[in-house]
C-alpha cells in the first residue's frame, strides 16, 4: 500500500518535469525552429536551425535541449552567442573513453579533418535508438554508415594500405555481408561487431578486440563452442593447452574478404625470406650442419602455396631475435589431425618418437617447402611413385630392408614384378593398389598389430577395397570365421595370394604354387592328390593339369555336401566338364585323393598294389638269382675255353 | 661271336628274316620312348625326371610321344600276329602242332627239364644243355611282351579315353585301378628288359657287349653250333634250312648301324634303370 502511494508520487513528479522540459524547449525553438536562422563564423554563414520535429523523436527528446546545452539558462536570454561544445561524456561516460583512445579520436587530436567526432556517426539533434531500424547505427546501416569514409574511392581509403581499401565491398561478398544483406540477419556480424563501436583500435594494439591474441575471444562472442565443430582441423587439446600453437580464426577465415587475406604485415613472407633465401643459411644440430635455405619459387608452387610461413611455424614471436629462434619443429597435427594421429600410432611414428633416425617424419615422404598434393603426378606421393618413394627405405639393400626379416627383403621388386606393380608401372594404372592401398598411408603397422590393415583379422576387409565381390564370396566360404568356427588358422587372402608377390592366377606361378599353399593346411589331401594323375602331372610343371581351386572353387569353396558347392552332386559332371568334355556320372567318380596305401578307404587300390608289387618282386628274384647264377657259370666257361683256343694255337 | 674281323670263309645262318627284325627295331623304339616318357610322370616328384619332362618339351610333348609310341606298339603287335597267322597258313598245319613245333614259343615239358639241367650246370654238376632254337628265357621274354602289351595297352587305353570308358559302364575308381596297373606293369616291363633281358642276350660274358644278331639277322654256323646245338642239329638235317646259310657275312655298314643302334638302346636302358632304381630306393614314397 505504502509503495504504491510512493510510486505514484514519482509518477506525477516525472509528468510535471516533461511538462516543463518541453516547455522550456519550446522557449529554445522560439528562435531555433526558424530555417533562416543563421550566424557567421570566421566569414562562413552556419546555420543555427534546430528541427523541433526530429528532435521531438529523437532518443534525446525527454532530456530536453539544456541537457545537453548545460551553458545555457532559459531564464537569461538570448544566451551568450559562444556556447561550449556540448560534453557527451557527462552521459556516455564509457563510450567516449573508449573513443578518445580510438584511432579515430587519435586522428582528430592529431588535426585531421575526416576524423569523426560522436555528430559524424550520431548526428546532433536526430539522434534514434541503435533499436530503431531508421537510425544511421541500427545494425543493418552500420556497413553504410562506416563505408561513407571507409569504402573504396574515399579520402579515407587512399590512406590505408591498398588491400584494405576494400573493406566494403569485401566484406558484403563475405557470409556476413551475405547474411546482413540477403538474408537479413540482424544478428549478423557487421563492422562493429568485430572492431567495436567506440573502442576502434589497430589490431598491432594488445588491446584491440582484433589483436592476434584476442581474435578469438571476438569470434566466439556470437560462435559459441566453435573448437568443437574444429576437432577434424585442429585437435582439442590445444585449444587449450597450447593456443599460440593454433592458428588464429582469421589466418583461415579472413576479414571483411571471404578468403586469402592474413595478417601479411605482421610476419609477412617477405620478412622470412630476408634470411631463408640465403643458400649458406645454416644451424649446425649436434655437430652437423642442417641448411636452413628455402626455394621460395618452389614453396609457391607447392600445396601450401596460399599458406604463409607463420602458419605452419607458428611458434614464433616478435620479442625472440630472430622470430623463429627455437620455433621448432612444424606440428603438421594443427591442420591434418587425423593423419597425424595415424601416424603416431604407426610403426613410423612410433620409432621416430622413440628416436630412431631412420624412421620418416612427415616431411620425409611429403617434403619440406615443396610439398605437392598427392594428385600431382610429379608429386613422390602420387600413387605410380608410392613404390618409388617407400622404396627409399624398404628396398632390398636399403637399411630398413635389412632390418626387416629376410623373406621381406625384396618387397619392392617383387611387387614391381606382382599384377599390382604391373597395373601401375606398365599398364599405367591408377587404380592398382600401391603400398598405401594396403598399409595406409599414416597408420603403417606390423601385421602382428590387431589395428593394423595387414593383420589377418583385417586383410580380407582391406583388399575388400577393391575387390569387394571376391571378398563377398570369400565371406560365404569354409575359409571364412563366420562359416567355419576353429581354433586353427584359417586362410586370409594373402595366405594364397601372397602379398608383395601377388600374381595373375591363370597364369604358370600362380597356379602352380596353389597345390603347396593349400597343402600347408590340407596336409593329407595334397599328398593323396600328388598320387594321382592331376597331381602327377603338376609336379612336372604342366600348369593345365586340375589345380585345387579348379575342382574346389577358389573363394567360393563349400564342403561337397552344400548343394552350392562346385562338388555337389548336382555340380560335380559340370565341374569336371570344364577340363573333361565327355564327363559324366560315372567318370566323377574318379578318386582324384585316392591312395593305394590306405586299406580300409580303398580296398580295390591296396590289393590291386600288393598283387602287383608281388608279382614285380616276385618275378625280379627269380631272375636276379638266376642271372647272378649264370654270370660265375658263363664266365667259368669263356676262360675254359680260351684257354682251349690257346693250347690249340 | 662279337669279332667284326670275320673269316672270309666263315659261314653264316640267317636266324631272323627282315620282318622280324623291323618289328624289333619298332619294339625297341616305341619301348624306349614308352617307358622315358612314362617314367617321367611316375617319378614326377623326382627332380631328375622333372628335368627330363623340360627337356624333352613339357607335358604335352612327352604325352604325345607317350601315345604316338602305344600306337606303335598296337601297330607291331597287330602285325606280328598277322605274321604268325600267315606262317600258319603257308605251312598248312592244324593250330596244335604249329604251337608245338620246334620253332614254336610256346613253352613246354622240353622247357622245363632244360631249366633243370641248366641250374645243374650253374652248379657245376651237369654240361651246358643242348638248347634249340628258343631257350626258355627267351620264351618267356616273348610271353613277357605278349601280356605285357595286352595289360598295359588295355590299362592305358582306358587311362587315355577315361570318358568313354566310364560312358561304356565302367566306373570311375577303375580308372584309379588302371593307374596302378598300367604303373606297376610298366615298372616291371621296364625292370625287366633293362637288367634281365639285357644280361641274357647282351651282357653274360660269351655275348659281351652285345649281340647284334637282332638287327643283322645273321649268326656264325660255328656261334650256332656251340649256342644252340640242337638248332644247328635241326638245320644240318633239313635241306630247307640249309638254305638260309650262306657265305655271305652281314654288310659293315649294316653291322656298323647295328652297332650304333644297339649300343644307343642299351645305354638308354641302362641310365634309365639306374634312374629308376636311385628314385625308387632313395625318393619315391
Amino acid at each position: 500500500m505504502k509503495k504504491s502511494v510512493i510510486s505514484s508520487f514519482f509518477v506525477l513528479f516525472f509528468a510535471g518535469c516533461l511538462f516543463a522540459q518541453s516547455k522550456s524547449d519550446q522557449v529554445c525553438l522560439e528562435c531555433h525552429g526558424d530555417r533562416t536562422f543563421t550566424t557567421t563564423r570566421d566569414g562562413k554563414v552556419v546555420s543555427l536551425f534546430v528541427n523541433g520535429k526530429s528532435f521531438a523523436g529523437s532518443v534525446h527528446e525527454e532530456i530536453s535541449c539544456t541537457g545537453c546545452h548545460a551553458d545555457v539558462n532559459p531564464d537569461e536570454l538570448p544566451h551568450p552567442e559562444k556556447l561550449s561544445k556540448v560534453d557527451c561524456a557527462s552521459c556516455h561516460e564509457k563510450p567516449v573513453q573508449h573513443y578518445d583512445r580510438s584511432l579515430h579520436a587519435q586522428a582528430l587530436k592529431a588535426g585531421k579533418v575526416l576524423a569523426p567526432t560522436c555528430v559524424t556517426c550520431h548526428t546532433k539533434h536526430e539522434i534514434l535508438s541503435s533499436k530503431n531500424p531508421k537510425s544511421r547505427t541500427f545494425v543493418m546501416n552500420i556497413p553504410s554508415l562506416c563505408g561513407q569514409c571507409h569504402k573504396e574511392g574515399t579520402q579515407v581509403s587512399k590512406l590505408v594500405n591498398p588491400e584494405e581499401r576494400k573493406v566494403l565491398s569485401d566484406y558484403s561478398e563475405s557470409i556476413h555481408g551475405e547474411g546482413l544483406f540477403k538474408r537479413g540477419l540482424i544478428v549478423t556480424a557487421v563492422c562493429t561487431s568485430c572492431h567495436t563501436s567506440h573502442d576502434i583500435l589497430p589490431h598491432t594494439n594488445p588491446a584491440s578486440t582484433i589483436n592476434r591474441n584476442n581474435i578469438a575471444t571476438t569470434c566466439t562472442q556470437c560462435h559459441r563452442e566453435i573448437e568443437k565443430v574444429h576437432l577434424k582441423v585442429i585437435r582439442g587439446a590445444l585449444w587449450e593447452k597450447q593456443p599460440n600453437k593454433i592458428p588464429v580464426c582469421i589466418d583461415c577465415h579472413a576479414p571483411h574478404k571471404v578468403r586469402r587475406v592474413f595478417y601479411d604485415d605482421s610476419f609477412p613472407d617477405e620478412m622470412c625470406m630476408k634470411c631463408h633465401s640465403d643458400k649458406e643459411l645454416h644451424k649446425v644440430v649436434n655437430g652437423k650442419s642442417v641448411s636452413l635455405y628455402v626455394n621460395y619459387d618452389e614453396f609457391k608452387t607447392s600445396a601450401h602455396t596460399v599458406n604463409q610461413c607463420i602458419k605452419c611455424h607458428t611458434n614464433i614471436s616478435k620479442s625472440k631475435s630472430p622470430v623463429c629462434l627455437n620455433s621448432g619443429k612444424v606440428d603438421c597435427s594443427i591442420c591434418h589431425t587425423t593423419q597425424v594421429d595415424d601416424y603416431n600410432i604407426s610403426i613410423h611414428g612410433t620409432k621416430h618418437y622413440a628416436g630412431d633416425t631412420r624412421a620418416p617424419y612427415c616431411t620425409d615422404c611429403h617434403s619440406k617447402h615443396n610439398m605437392q598434393a598427392k594428385k600431382n603426378t610429379d608429386s613422390p606421393t602420387f600413387s605410380r611413385n608410392v613404390p618409388e618413394l617407400c622404396g627409399k627405405c624398404h628396398r632390398e639393400g636399403k637399411n630398413i630392408a635389412i632390418a626387416i626379416d629376410e623373406s621381406n627383403r625384396g618387397i619392392v621388386t617383387s611387387y614391381r614384378e606382382s599384377i599390382h606393380g604391373k597395373g601401375l608401372l606398365q599398364s599405367g594404372l591408377l587404380v592398382t593398389a600401391t603400398c598405401v592401398n594396403c598399409h595406409s598411408s599414416h597408420r603403417e603397422l606390423p601385421p602382428s598389430d590387431p589395428r593394423s590393415t595387414i593383420n589377418p583379422k583385417n586383410i580380407a576387409t582391406t583388399c575388400a577395397q577393391c575387390h569387394l565381390g571376391v571378398y563377398e564370396q570369400f565371406q560365404n566360404s569354409v575359409h571364412s570365421p563366420t562359416v567355419t568356427k576353429t581354433d586353427k588358422k584359417l586362410p586370409v587372402c594373402n595366405d594364397c595370394h601372397f602379398s608383395h608377390e601377388i600374381n595373375r592366377v591363370d597364369l604358370k606361378d600362380f597356379r602352380q604354387s596353389i597345390i603347396t599353399q593349400c597343402g600347408r593346411c590340407h596336409e593329407d589331401v595334397s599328398s593323396t592328390y600328388f598320387q594321382t594323375f592331376h597331381g602327377k602331372v603338376s609336379k612336372l610343371g604342366e600348369a593345365g593339369a586340375a589345380k585345387c581351386f579348379d575342382c574346389h572353387g577358389s573363394h567360393n569353396i563349400l564342403p561337397p555336401e552344400n548343394p552350392k558347392s562346385t562338388l555337389s552332386r548336382q555340380n560335380i559332371v559340370q565341374t569336371c566338364k570344364k577340363c573333361h568334355e565327355n564327363s559324366n556320372r560315372m567318370f566323377v567318380g574318379y578318386l582324384t585323393h585316392a591312395t593305394h596305401h590306405n586299406r580300409d578307404k580303398y580296398p580295390y587300390l591296396f590289393y590291386t598294389f600288393w598283387f602287383m608289387t608281388i608279382l614285380l618282386v616276385g618275378t625280379f628274384t627269380f631272375f636276379g638269382i638266376h642271372t647272378l647264377l649264370w654270370l660265375p657259370r658263363a664266365y667259368k666257361d669263356k676262360k675254359a675255353k680260351q684257354l682251349k683256343n690257346k693250347r690249340e694255337d | 661271336m662279337t669279332d667284326n674281323n670275320q673269316d672270309h670263309n666263315e659261314k653264316y645262318y640267317e636266324r631272323f628274316d627282315a620282318y622280324s627284325r623291323f618289328l624289333h627295331v619298332l619294339v625297341i623304339i616305341s619301348f624306349i620312348s614308352l617307358a622315358t616318357t612314362g617314367m617321367i610322370i611316375k617319378f614326377s616328384g623326382v627332380g631328375v625326371f622333372q628335368t627330363l619332362s623340360k627337356i624333352l618339351g613339357g607335358y604335352v610333348v612327352t604325352g604325345f610321344i607317350h601315345r604316338t609310341a602305344a600306337i606303335i606298339t598296337f601297330i607291331y603287335f597287330f602285325l606280328h600276329i598277322t605274321y604268325l597267322l600267315r606262317k600258319k597258313i603257308k605251312r598248312g598245319v592244324p593250330i596244335t602242332s604249329f604251337l608245338k613245333g620246334e620253332n614254336s614259343l610256346v613253352p613246354n615239358r622240353r622247357d622245363l627239364t632244360e631249366f633243370v639241367q641248366t641250374m645243374k650246370w650253374f652248379f657245376g654238376k651237369a654240361s651246358r644243355p643242348q638248347y634249340g632254337r628258343w631257350t626258355y628265357w627267351e620264351k618267356f621274354d616273348y610271353f613277357a611282351v605278349f601280356w605285357g602289351v595286352a595289360v598295359i595297352g588295355f590299362s592305358g587305353l582306358i587311362l587315355w579315353f577315361p570318358e568313354l570308358f566310364t560312358a561304356i559302364g565302367f566306373p570311375g575308381w577303375f580308372i584309379n585301378i588302371a593307374t596302378i596297373i598300367h604303373s606297376d606293369e610298366a615298372l616291371l616291363a621296364v625292370g625287366f628288359i633293362f637288367t634281365v633281358h639285357f644280361f641274357n642276350t647282351h651282357f653274360r660274358p660269351d655275348k659281351f657287349p652285345m649281340d647284334t644278331v637282332i638287327f643283322t639277322g645273321k649268326v656264325a654256323v660255328e656261334e650256332l653250333k656251340e649256342d644252340r646245338p640242337r638248332e644247328y642239329d635241326l638245320v644240318m638235317q633239313s635241306e630247307e634250312m640249309q638254305k638260309k646259310i650262306s657265305n655271305e657275312a652281314p654288310s659293315p655298314a649294316l653291322t656298323k648301324a647295328a652297332r650304333i643302334f644297339g649300343f644307343t638302346a642299351l645305354i638308354i636302358g641302362i641310365i634309365l634303370i639306374v634312374l629308376i632304381i636311385y628314385s625308387m630306393l632313395f625318393l619315391y614314397q
